[in-house]
């Protein structure tokens, strides 16, 4: 490109079709990658080279307007690089405005942080484009806080759509707020809802984390609203973008994506632990009496042995379900609370006396004066009652689940307590020590916090993990000590029950309905005592019953409750021994094949589509195995 | 390596109550059988022969209510005793005598115990708490006069006077009054003109009970809580912090520092009796016994220092008896 002298009228369309052509044939990195340096400085200070390249652009016919356009936004290190060389294009071409407010915003979602940097940037530097950004932002809001949107998108997607209103918000100014402040009002509190509704914690922190944004900007007096989620680097991530820096564009090379940690990153609130300093009581410095210290004379005696007042808890467990049920003594309760799981595993004979009471007692007990870990201490009380006492506990237990008047909290302990406790049974014990010995490659964590689609997906992954390594291992592990599986007697105590009354609603309990919170971490139990149950004896019934189970139940909309019955799939092909599953169940895993191959192709859900693809694989793997097994 | 803490010399048994008050009467001219009185709260005060170690006397004066104070009128002829019965009762035990001389109605409801001040031969002051929810009135005995009324400033808000402590620099001059009182301060009174001279908050907790060094100018209270509050007396007749002790576990019933002001023995309401250096406050020794409250503890008025013994009286019913840091 030469140097060309004022005045002189040139046409550049030419350019323009050139460019266009080379671009919609999927060559704009290498176009690019020289052209937009070399206009970026020459562009930087000199007007005509300016108005030379809103020309170059301009010229571009629609057709191959979108992939030029979306070359530019790519390649360009900075909002204001990306200006001065589109102009004002997306206001006066129509294709160009289609391209930057709709498509790459709300119907794509693969480009990178920079990328929706450049753009969104890009228009809010320019008075006229303003008004584009403010009518992108409502866009985006309203497709944010639809319901349906946030239930069939991928998590990616809403992700993507997230970053864009935080980047759109840190981009207004004070009287463009106030102008629409209704509207982000109203679109926030639908938006919340929605995303608080969903099962996945990565969907709900999302949402909390927009929502504050979005109420921290509308209401920069009065109080903002506060959430309570876990700060991880997602989260801050997202959080920076809040804020705008003048952005320095270094002239890169390659402009990659790569470059965009560089250029966008803002320095990290650390959130420092403050170490709060007990008062020590005050011990003036004794060297300053000057006093002569007779006391000398007088040698203190040992006072080794003096400490705390402990009250002390009770020895027996009857004594411990009075003290819980009706003492008044708090002191003595605490003591209880953290007692009883050492003193119902001591005495297993007298607590099976009073399993059912006793189990009765912690399911109802609340917190009535603040311990440490009291959710963790009752949770551990109840497992060792259901080990200890495993029948009519078990009975007890799955009886409750489908009872009138329990909170969906306490339903939910019921899950966790069971599988906790079928873990414990199912794994060999060790001279009386319940520890796990390491023989479950897999651990179900104690506290019941909800990212529990962590845990089962890891579960699986490392059953698949074990199945296709099996051949290298060998016996070099060390044998360890064996006992009877206690879980094979009681392995269909914990399993039917919970799957029987599944689709009775109650008044305050529908599984089908609105708790399907519950119905996911239902579906997710049943999976792990599907695993657990591996070589018992009613493991064909279990797995029989299972897959009708997740026929009736796989179109659910929640993708949380779907990825529980694929990891019941999973853990029904690990499980159930390869020649009953030919016997008992060859037409249901065909119909099941068929639903997986579906799942994999159209299910919106990443972590659904990988679960059915492993599960489409084991099911390869079983065909394989009974092709070489000689019959 | 430090010893281990002591055990009891012995253990008085037979109270058959908690016992709330313990004084000594073993310094007497004659060579008379030292003699511990304590009073329970089955309304007996009992008299212990230490030589014997059983109940020489039991008197019974206050109608079964509990008796939360006794002391000796210049020996363990004279004895003064107040109950819960809103009475303070002096008691003539010469020569195997038990008669109650002569009472006092303080029409008092609370708990607390009453102090005595020789002034002159036969004279003692007695200060008490009396109808009035902040009142102390002092008295002078055996005449049962009226020295004087304390009554804090309107608003004061100082609550129930919960330990009192007469005393005078030397003989003959001015008493004064120290109380502790349910808001947790100390307020120092001059008799003779009936105000405050002055006032100092040591304590979050109603202060349980408190004793004076009149030599060194010190006092120290203890309350509920887990501390133990030190502080002085300047020229100018101001209390002031001097330390605070903190403790392991809260609560103190009483503390006695012993007549030749080495140190100083806090009954606990973690069935401890803890002794601790009076000049600087260091910890000697925490003497478990008891298993239950320990409700007061006392030193004895030995002349001769090595037989000198400390008296410690529980909610457990047992009154124990222990020897220690006699050599000095």
């Amino acid at each position: 490109v030469c140097f060309i002298p004022g005045g002189l009228d040139c046409s550049i369309s030419f350019v323009s079709h050139v460019l266009g052509k080379v671009c919609v044939h999927g060559r704009q990195k290498e176009i690019l990658s020289v052209l937009v340096p070399r206009l970026t400085d020459l562009s930087k200070s000199d007007c005509i080279w300016q108005r030379i390249c809103w020309r170059l652009v301009e010229c571009v016919p629609d057709r191959w307007m979108e992939a030029v356009v979306l070359g530019f936004v790519q390649s360009s290190c900075g909002a204001d690089v990306l200006s001065r060389m589109l102009g004002n294009l997306v206001v006066k071409n129509k294709k160009a405005q289609f391209v930057v407010t709709q498509k790459v915003l709300l119907l794509q979602y693969g480009h990178s942080t920079a990328v929706l940097q450049n753009l969104l940037g890009y228009l809010s530097l320019d008075s006229l484009r303003r008004a584009l950004l403010i009518k992108v932002l409502q866009e985006l809001l309203e497709t944010w806080g639809s319901s349906s949107a946030v239930k069939h998108s991928p998590p990616e997607q809403q992700q993507y759509i997230s970053k864009a209103i935080l980047i759109c918000l840190s981009h207004l100014k004070e009287p463009e707020i106030e102008s629409c402040r209704q509207e982000l009002l109203t679109g926030m509190m639908e938006g919340v809802k929605c995303h608080l509704d969903s099962n996945l914690p990565q969907i709900r922190r999302l949402g909390m984390i927009v929502a504050e944004s979005i109420s921290s900007k509308i209401n920069t007096d009065g109080p903002v609203l506060k959430f309570q989620y876990e700060e991880d680097e997602e989260a801050r991530e997202l959080k920076s973008l809040l804020v705008q820096t003048p952005l320095n564009c270094v002239v890169p090379s390659l402009p990659d994506d790569e470059n965009e940690k560089a250029d966008a990153s803002l320095p990290l609130v650390v959130e420092s632990n403050k170490k709060s300093h007990t008062a020590a009581p005050v011990m003036p410095d004794e060297e300053l009496n000057a006093e002569l210290d007779s006391d000398d004379d007088l040698i203190p005696y040992d006072m080794s042995e003096d400490k705390e007042l402990k009250t002390k808890a009770p020895v027996y467990i009857r004594d411990c379900i009075e003290v819980l049920t009706g003492s008044e003594d708090v002191e003595k309760w605490e003591a209880t609370v953290k007692a009883i799981e050492n003193l119902v595993r001591k005495n297993p004979a007298a607590t099976r006396e009073v399993s059912v009471e006793l189990a009765k007692v912690l399911l109802h007990l609340e917190e009535k004066t603040c311990i440490e870990d009291f959710v963790e201490l009752r949770q551990r009380a109840q497992v060792a009652v259901l080990t200890t006492d495993p029948i009519p506990v078990a009975k007890y237990l799955t009886s409750q689940f489908y009872s009138l008047n329990y909170s969906l909290r306490q339903r939910m302990d019921i899950l966790d307590v069971l599988v906790l406790a079928a873990q414990e049974l199912s794994c060999p014990k060790s001279h009386g020590k319940t520890k796990h010995s390491g023989a479950q490659k897999s651990c179900i964590q104690l506290l019941p916090r909800s990212d529990s689609s962590k845990d089962w997906r890891r579960i699986v992954d490392e059953r698949i993990k074990s199945k296709t390594r099996r051949f290298a291992t060998g016996q070099s592990q060390v044998e360890l000590a064996s006992g009877p599986n206690e879980f094979n007697s009681v392995a269909g105590y914990f399993f039917f029950p919970l799957i029987q009354h599944f689709d009775r609603p109650l008044t305050t309990f529908d599984l089908l309905g609105e708790d399907h919170f519950v119905l996911g971490r239902l579906v997710h139990t049943l999976a792990v005592l599907m695993y657990l149950a591996v070589n018992t004896v009613g493991v064909a019934a279990m797995g029989k019953a299972l897959l009708e189970f997740v026929w009736t139940l796989r179109f659910h909309t929640d993708s949380y409750v779907r990825q529980g019955l694929l990891s019941c799939i999973s853990s029904l092909l690990f499980s159930v021994p390869r020649e009953r599953l030919l016997e008992d169940m060859m037409e249901e895993l065909l119909e099941t094949q068929s639903w997986l191959g579906d799942v994999v192709e159209k299910d919106p859900d990443g972590d659904c589509r990988r679960l059915a693809l492993q599960n489409l694989l084991l099911m390869e793997n079983l065909k394989k195995k009974l092709k070489t097994v000689p019959s | 390596m430090a010893l281990p803490p002591p055990d009891p010399e012995f253990v008085l048994r037979g109270t058959g109550a908690a016992v709330h008050t313990l004084h000594f009467s073993c310094g007497g001219p004659d060579p008379a059988v030292p003699v511990l009185f304590s009073g329970s709260e089955n309304g007996f005060v009992h008299v212990w022969s230490l030589r014997t170690r059983r109940v020489d006397t039991a008197l019974d004066g206050h109608g079964r209510k509990s008796v939360y104070c006794v002391e000796t009128l210049g020996g363990k002829d004279r004895l003064l005793s107040q109950g819960r019965d809103q009475r303070i009762c002096l008691w003539d035990l010469a020569e195997g005598r038990t008669s109650v001389m002569d009472s006092v109605f303080t029409e008092h409801v609370g708990f607390c115990r009453c102090s005595l001040l020789q002034v002159a031969q036969g004279r003692w002051l007695m200060a008490m708490a009396a109808k009035a929810l902040e009142e102390v009135q002092v008295l002078e005995l055996p005449s049962k006069t009226s020295v004087c009324t304390l009554q804090p400033e309107v608003g004061a808000k100082l609550g129930m006077p919960m330990c009192l402590k007469l005393w005078q620099l030397n003989g003959g001059s001015q008493p004064l009054l120290l109380a502790g009182y349910e808001d947790g301060s100390v307020v120092l009174w001059n008799l003779s003109m009936g105000r405050v001279l002055s006032q100092l908050v040591c304590h979050q907790e109603p202060v349980m009970s408190l004793d004076f060094d009149s030599e060194k100018a010190k006092g120290i209270s203890g309350s509920s809580e887990k501390v133990l509050s030190i502080w002085s007396l300047n020229e100018q007749q101001n209390l002031q912090v001097y330390k605070t002790h903190g403790l392991v576990n809260a609560g103190i019933s009483d503390i006695t520092i012993r007549p030749d002001k080495k140190i100083f023995a806090t009954a606990g309401w973690d069935h401890r009796i803890r002794i601790f250096g009076w000049k600087k406050l260091k910890p000697l020794a925490v003497l478990d016994y008891h298993t239950a409250t320990v409700q007061c503890v006392s030193f004895s008025d030995h002349k001769h220092p090595s037989e000198r013994l400390l008296a410690a009286g529980s909610k457990d019913h047992r009154i124990s008896i222990w020897s220690i840091y006699t050599q000095t």
